[in-house]
């Protein structure tokens, strides 16, 4: 078996006799994770001297994959890396891409992508802040969560046919344009959103119980959190004013710029971090309620003579230049023309800053797809937080991080 | 850019500069890297203001059209007042590609240090805890370096069976 | 054994079929979720899907305490050993769900890193198509594994006494052609090749 005891080298426990610490395995399976990753906890009594983590449980080569798959292909298999907010993926994902080849999208596009973005950032939330609770023992928040979530992937599935893993954005636009009914969805879930968010504040936010598991717990400051990488909420609760849609626009939020304020908190602990997500909720839903009522109308792909993206069922089978296109982009040796040039793009996801780095060497491949997962960089922080705490706090600051596996390994 | 005069008037001659789209990039050529890098990240973060370490990644540029160095390691800083990015480019060559580490500089490199070393098999001497990180320690290959066939030697299949009657 | 080598025939059945009754309507599953299917699984068990209804409400993350092992998402290189110790460890009688794709036969992920299906290394009662399956595909599939127990099980689980061979896809060892298949050399805890592979020519 490969447990072997990572025995933590403790020379900087100072001057202790350690004979009395002992070790304590928390994971790879262990519901306070909820996903894959292990901790190896030096422990005196209840409190913890040092917490090693240990990953890769979930390491299922999805960068090797990029190098293997086209920019289209590659969208499924960036879907499966944050789970919890996919579309968000795609959308950076070809944000680089689009940045890569030099496509400007549609004005439609950028607004549905916005949207979509924006319903993927409250669905993470939901979920990472419903799982939170559920771990410091308050179910009730993980339903009202959940409920929320289900409408959000209706939105998701009327709009691409699958409800968790959408792989809706293609180079230069989006698999298909939305019908009517998705703008009724969305709106409802516009107009049905603030109660749920006004439960789970209810339920949570000056819950004694809660509030004694998460104020105080799992400090991270502004300098730290500056020198260890972090972004995204995690980041803005240790008062690092930093949001790409402010600070990069990208998208539609340059006009919407007015629609949202940047969430930040001061203490960096886990209730801040909490707070933080549950304002920026309530921002996003601003932001989706802006952008569905400016929604604009034409195309939300770029044109067909750019030969740049797949073109719909229509053109392909009625025009030869939609068909050529079709076949273009379709044969293994042809597809896009890229710049022998690398390029990172970034997008600000639920967790932070989601980049990716891609390398084109002319084909239609990613020569290196390089992922900036967020994840992976705030659960580096994670012993920094913990030590000094309890075990029972492990739950509450994982829960806070947010670490989602398949974006930590990747 | 005003780092790059910063830049030009300490190391003048060891890097050169390239720019594509908005990543205005450093790049440090195998022979220069290994001594020139760490002064260079410090000298960007202490006085030009690059602060933060947005990210680190390995690139393996065997195959690679016009490439001259094979591995290489990418720096993307931004200074977190400003919001300027820069990417730093530090080449490194078979048969022993080492970087100095910049743990001492960033904390958050750590981990993406080691990651690039379990991808790529690049050292980065002066690291704290030079492991693997995502693959188990016992595995020898460096999977995402370009001669790494995507399916493995195997190593996906290497396991006991377990059988109803086991248990 | 014992019970059977104890009672007649016509006392063993019934006795098969009360307990067949009691264990299939309360399955307690035992989440073994690494990756995407995990949030569905939980979705299953929140409030829209509520799989209360069919009685594997109880989720148990001991595997001591549960009967049914649902592995939902793709089991990693490193995580094969602590998912068969987490088979060895649940008790008797137990089934297992292969849910999703990856869990089944790697998915989309066919890279050296992911096992192509949990099938190889653990016997697996039911397998649920899609990445990930809608709740309602993974209550259909407790339902399958409730009418199975019902046709197939016994009071004392002698029916799996028997199964010692291994159940799994036969094409194994041919995937990798001959040059492809030596493991670059090292000490592997992990990856000891049990299983001799043919010899190619």
């Amino acid at each position: 078996m490969p447990l072997q005891t990572a025995a933590p080298v403790l020379e900087d426990v100072a001057g202790a006799d350690q004979e009395f610490l002992y070790t304590l395995n928390f994971g790879p399976q262990h519901p306070a994770t909820h996903t894959t990753l292990r901790l190896i906890l030096t422990l005196d009594g209840e409190t913890i001297v040092k917490a090693v983590p240990d990953i890769g449980y979930l390491h299922s080569g999805f960068e090797k994959l990029g190098e293997d798959l086209d920019f289209n292909q590659y969208v499924t298999i960036v879907d499966r890396m944050n789970y919890i907010s996919p579309v968000a993926n795609e959308i950076a994902w070809h944000h680089t891409v689009e940045k890569l080849i030099g496509i400007e999208i549609t004005p439609r596009c950028k607004y549905l992508r916005t949207i979509l973005a924006e319903l993927a950032r409250i669905s993470d939330h939901l979920l990472c802040v419903g799982a939170a609770a559920l771990d410091l023992g308050a179910l009730t928040g993980f339903l009202y969560a959940f409920n929320a979530r289900e409408k959000i992937y209706n939105v998701i599935e009327s709009t691409a046919g699958q409800r968790f893993h959408p792989s809706y954005t293609r180079v230069g636009g989006l698999m298909a344009d939305i019908s009517d009914d998705v703008v009724a969805l969305v709106r409802d879930f516009v107009k049905t959103f603030p109660k749920v968010h006004a439960d789970i504040c209810r339920l949570l936010n000056r819950n004694r119980i809660f509030i004694d598991r998460t104020k105080g717990i799992g400090v991270l400051s502004k300098e730290d959190a500056i020198n260890t990488s972090c972004s995204g909420p995690v980041a803005r609760a240790s008062g690092v004013v930093r949001d790409l849609r402010k600070d990069e626009p990208y998208l539609a939020y340059k006009e919407l710029a007015g629609a949202f304020k940047v969430v930040c908190g001061k203490g960096g602990d886990c209730y801040n971090r909490y707070l933080v997500r549950m304002g920026e909720m309530l921002e996003s839903w601003k932001i989706i309620a802006a952008a569905v009522e400016n929604l604009p109308t034409g195309p939300v792909n770029v044109e067909l003579n750019d030969k740049l993206t797949i073109p719909d069922k229509n053109a392909t089978y009625r025009s030869i230049e939609g068909l050529i296109q079709h076949f273009e982009l379709f044969m293994w040796n042809r597809r896009w023309e890229t710049p022998v040039e690398e390029v990172y793009g970034a997008h600000e996801t639920a967790n932070g800053e989601l980049g990716f780095y891609v390398v084109a060497d002319g084909g239609g491949k990613a020569f290196r797809a390089r992922t900036r997962p967020p994840s992976f960089i705030h659960f580096a922080v994670f012993p920094m937080m913990i030590e000094g705490h309890q075990i029972s706090d492990v739950p509450a600051v994982l829960g806070s991080l947010n670490i989602i596996a398949a974006e930590l390994d990747r | 850019m005003p780092y790059l005069d910063t830049l030009n008037a300490k190391f003048a001659g060891a890097f050169a500069t390239s720019a594509f789209r908005d990543n205005q990039r450093v790049v440090l050529s195998a022979e220069k890297a290994f001594t020139v890098l760490f002064p260079l990240l410090k000298c960007l973060k202490e006085e030009c203001g690059f602060d933060f370490l947005a990210e680190l990644g390995g690139i393996d540029y065997l195959h690679y059209p016009h490439a001259t160095d094979r591995f290489c390691v990418v720096y993307g800083l931004t200074n977190t007042t400003t919001g300027e990015r820069v990417w730093v480019k530090a080449f490194a060559n078979d048969p022993d590609p080492e970087l100095p580490s910049v743990v001492a500089l960033w904390k958050g490199a750590d981990w993406m240090e080691r990651e690039v070393y379990d991808m790529y098999g690049v050292r980065f001497p002066g690291h704290p805890d030079p492991r693997r990180i995502l693959m188990p320690s016992e595995y020898t290959g460096h999977p995402l370096r370009k001669d790494y066939p995507l399916r493995g030697y195997g190593e996906r299949h290497n396991f006991p069976t377990v059988t109803r009657a086991d248990s | 054994m014992a019970l059977t080598n104890l009672l007649p025939d016509f006392l063993i059945a019934p006795l098969d079929y009360l307990a067949n009754m009691a264990r299939k309507h309360s399955l307690w599953p035992m989440p073994f979720a690494t990756a995407c299917c995990g949030i569905e699984l939980m979705a299953t068990a929140s409030s829209r899907y509520d799989i209360a209804r069919f009685g594997s409400e109880a989720m148990r993350f001991s595997p001591r305490q549960c009967d049914v092992m649902i592995v939902a998402g793709r089991v990693a290189m490193k995580m094969v050993p602590v998912m068969q110790r987490i088979w060895l460890q649940m008790p008797e009688p137990k089934w297992c769900i292969s849910m999703g794709a990856c869990a089944s036969s790697g998915g989309v992920f066919d890279t050296y890193a992911v096992v192509q299906g949990i099938d190889r290394f653990i016997p697996v009662d039911v397998y649920v198509p899609g990445c990930p399956p809608r709740p309602e595909q993974l209550i259909r599939s407790i339902l399958d594994l409730q009418e199975k127990i019902q046709r197939t099980g016994t009071i004392d689980a002698r029916e799996f006494a028997s199964r010692t061979a291994y159940e799994g896809p036969t094409a194994l060892a041919r995937e990798l052609g001959a040059e492809e298949a030596i493991v670059a050399p090292g000490d592997y805890n992990t990856a000891t090749r049990l299983r001799s592979l043919p010899t190619v020519n």
